[in-house]
């Protein structure tokens, strides 16, 4: 035998995998928020860009600056920061100081993600826990919005700004008098970088549905939440209209799509997932219902995010083969039969 | 409508040899034939060396119920009695037998009488004829027989290859259809008035059509076709996709009034039958980036893989791992010289590593192995609880369900290290119950 032949390698099976990596799946992400941030670039200018730009680098650089500190490979090949900067920024109205994001950047990659223990560990999603953070801490910079095609600076602090009221403002004020559905989808409505266009933001989920990359049970149970409870309950105008306009304004269908869905923060189980999606609907609409806020997705998705453990360890798959709640008819039959055992006894 | 069952993968078929015509390997100088192909006990070998064997010969005796004996696969002289590597990592008893090219065969007593049998000779000639399962798990074909005589209602034969590469019971279906049918219809003598269904994949309708022909008019026997889907072949998968009924945890298919035999285990039947024929040939497909011509071939029992490799022009590159059986669930072997055996159905080299490792596995919980799992666990929970040492909690979630089928492992994108992870969480719990 030739002599320079190495040893063959000597494994477990199965030899061989599928081609798709952390990589690749990170990749479809962000293809699938393209559109969106494209289409907030269009709405709002160049300091749209420029505001992503910043979020998406700081977040790559706060990823490797932790690893470089804790002496860990450096993972930002795997471009999950990448999602969670592009995802940052989608969430930020366009007119922030530039500092901002890279503060949103900080918590979100070194508080919320590595120090948990980095991807894949962290309990909340880290673009939104930031998104939270940033609202409460400068909530005036985070409630200043702008109406498409201002004329902002690119890069100085926009001061004086013309504002202008969001949709879900209206909607908090129990009305749908002067919202426009056509702007609502081609996104010519005044709301975050990201959250505009909601036509975007569901080609962005068509495409993350063909790839694979989610399944949709989440968004689909999350959305059909809102939509029934709105409907069932309209504090304004027509039922239908309502719930139109509860799903198309404001974060819902962006948060649905690309938050809820977050691997990490979200039940693998498919049971946990319908539960998740349902109990982030409902959590929603008590908020935007009763809450102080005019938008509570941010706040329903992190609550749930809390609860993914529990919710998967309850939603576990029945048993192959085992008839489903096999163990709770045991108990009652143990129950009947020991009833009436005890009947029988006392007879006798 | 092709029948299926939920979860599942689809891995890359790399099925290039569906269309070759089966071989004879050249006859091999030596064969080594183990004492053990299959599951249960040992046989004790019958012959010494120096003895003078024919092909067809017995040469190993079972000591226990759950075997089966083994016969020479060559004519020729025993060189050596002794303990040499099995395709399964450990070393077993095995008879070398140096071949003369003589070919003096000797055939199976009473076999060629076989219409006027009773089911219960007949058992026993299955069992003389050392038949195993063909598929894979080489459990001893009688002792399935027995076990499920008068106590099923559906008879399938598993045709369904879903592994990759594989493409040997394919070619066995077009070239030997008659033998195929031939077999059922034998084992119909042994079951008679029983649901009858070959189940072949959606990837191989030629096969449906060859058997078609071989069936005629016998209204007794059904073609289903299923959906091709990684682990379509399993048992339960197989059970569930056709009859709907799921086989319980720890139990047999036997269980659920169903029966399953590999359609190469059915040819083999028919030969033991119709020529006195036991089973010491099979057919194994070659195939892997490194090898130059991938092939399928018949090869006796105990050939070394070598000669199977230079029966397809030998390597073009330098093989990185040799694996007996398919990708998914074979094993990889630390040589070539390591004979065929009962359940070998194919034998890959790959250039290059396929299982993608990585220094740092990392679980991103995307549920992908949760959805392949065709046994409904969780495979990312179990590998959390196994990687921290929990094989309590491994055990809660029922991780001894596992058939170790590596579909979560196939699709997993951070490259865990599920299905090896869970073949030790399955000893750790077995060890936790003997206590």
């Amino acid at each position: 035998m030739d002599k320079t032949r190495t040893m063959p390698t000597v494994t477990s099976s199965p030899h061989v995998r599928s081609a798709e990596h952390i990589r690749s799946v990170m990749l479809d992400v962000l293809i699938a928020l393209a559109p969106a941030i494209l289409v907030g670039i269009f709405m709002f200018g160049p300091r749209a860009f420029v505001i992503t730009a910043i979020t998406v680098g700081s977040c790559l650089l706060w990823e490797w600056l932790y690893c470089l500190v804790t002496h860990r490979p450096n993972p930002i090949g795997d471009l999950s920061a990448a999602v969670t900067g592009v995802l940052l920024a989608c969430n930020l109205p366009v007119s922030v100081p530039l500092w901002l994001p890279v503060v949103g950047s900080f918590f979100a990659i070194v508080i919320v993600k590595q120090l948990y223990g980095g991807l894949g560990k962290n309990i909340f999603n880290p673009a939104l826990a930031a998104r939270v953070f940033l609202f409460l801490a400068w909530s005036s910079y985070m409630t200043t919005w702008t109406l498409p095609h201002t004329d902002l600076p690119w890069f100085a602090n926009v001061a004086d700004t013309v504002t202008s009221a969001t949709p879900m403002a209206t909607l908090k004020e129990g009305t749908t008098a002067g919202i426009d559905f056509v702007a609502m989808l081609l996104g010519q409505a005044s709301g975050c970088i990201g959250e505009t266009s909601k036509l975007a933001q569901l080609a962005g989920f068509a495409y993350l549905l063909a790839r694979r990359v989610i399944n949709p049970r989440i968004p689909v149970s999350y959305l059909a939440t809102v939509a029934i409870i709105s409907l069932l309950f309209p504090q304004g105008g027509d039922a239908v209209q309502w719930m139109l306009a509860q799903l198309l304004c404001g974060g819902l269908i962006m948060a649905a799509v690309f938050m809820a869905t977050d691997f990490t923060t979200s039940p693998a189980t498919a049971g946990g997932q319908w539960v998740y999606g349902i109990g982030c609907g409902i959590i929603t609409m008590a908020i935007r219902y009763f809450g102080s806020y005019n938008e509570g997705v941010s706040f329903a998705i992190l609550l749930m995010n809390a609860m993914v453990w529990m919710i998967d360890r309850v939603c576990r798959p029945r048993r192959y083969g085992v008839k489903p709640f096999a163990k709770l008819r045991e108990k009652t039959r143990d129950l009947l039969s020991k009833k009436s055992e005890k009947k029988g006894a006392e007879q006798k | 409508m092709a029948h299926t069952f939920p979860g599942g993968v689809h891995p890359a078929a790399h099925k290039v040899t569906a269309g070759r015509a089966i071989e004879n390997v050249p006859a091999p100088k030596m064969v080594h034939i183990p004492m053990s192909m299959h599951i249960g006990l040992p046989c004790e070998p019958t012959v010494k060396v120096g003895d003078h064997v024919k092909k067809g010969q017995k040469i190993g005796e079972t000591t226990g119920y759950v075997a089966a004996p083994i016969h020479a696969s060559v004519s020729g002289t025993v060189k050596s009695v002794a303990l040499a590597y099995h395709p399964n990592g450990s070393r077993v008893m095995t008879v070398s037998i140096e071949n003369d090219f003589q070919d003096e065969f000797e055939p199976l007593p009473r076999a060629m009488d076989w219409q006027m049998m009773t089911p219960d000779e007949m058992v026993s000639l299955v069992r003389e004829a050392g038949i195993v399962g063909h598929g894979g798990a080489t459990f001893p074909t009688h002792v399935k027989i027995r076990a499920a005589m008068g106590k099923v209602d559906t008879l399938i034969v598993n045709a369904a290859e879903c592994e990759p590469y594989i493409t040997a019971d394919h070619r066995v279906m077009l070239e030997q259809a008659d033998e195929v049918i031939g077999g059922i219809r034998i084992l119909l003598r042994i079951f008679p008035r029983i649901r009858c269904v070959i189940a072949i994949e959606d990837n191989k309708l030629d096969a449906v059509e060859s058997l078609k022909r071989a069936i005629g008019a016998d209204n007794r026997i059904k073609i289903e076709v299923l959906k091709t889907k990684y682990p379509q072949g399993g048992e339960k998968q197989l059970i569930r996709a056709l009859t709907g009924r799921e086989v319980p945890p720890t139990k047999l298919p036997v269980d659920v009034q169903c029966v399953v035999f590999n359609v190469d285990t059915t040819a083999t039947i028919y030969r033991a039958f119709t020529y006195g024929m036991p089973d010491i040939t099979r057919v194994v497909t070659v195939s892997g980036s490194a090898i130059a011509l991938p092939k399928n071939l018949r090869a006796p029992i105990g050939t070394p893989m070598a000669d199977l490799v230079a029966a397809c022009s030998g390597y073009d590159k330098e093989a990185h791992k040799y694996v007996t059986g398919g990708p998914m669930m074979g094993s990889a072997q630390f040589t070539d010289q390591i004979p065929v055996i009962r359940g070998t159905n194919a034998f890959l080299a790959f250039a290059e590593n396929e299982d993608r490792l990585v220094d740092q596995p990392i679980c991103i919980r995307c549920g992908r192995c949760i959805n392949a799992c065709p046994m409904h666990l969780l495979p990312t929970y179990m590998y959390l609880y196994a990687s921290h040492n929990r094989w309590d909690e491994c055990e809660k979630l029922n991780v001894v369900d596992c058939m170790e089928c590596g579909a979560c492992t196939h699709v997993c994108p951070g490259s865990l290290h599920l299905t090896q992870m869970f073949r030790i969480a399955k000893a750790k719990t077995m060890e936790r119950r003997r206590r």
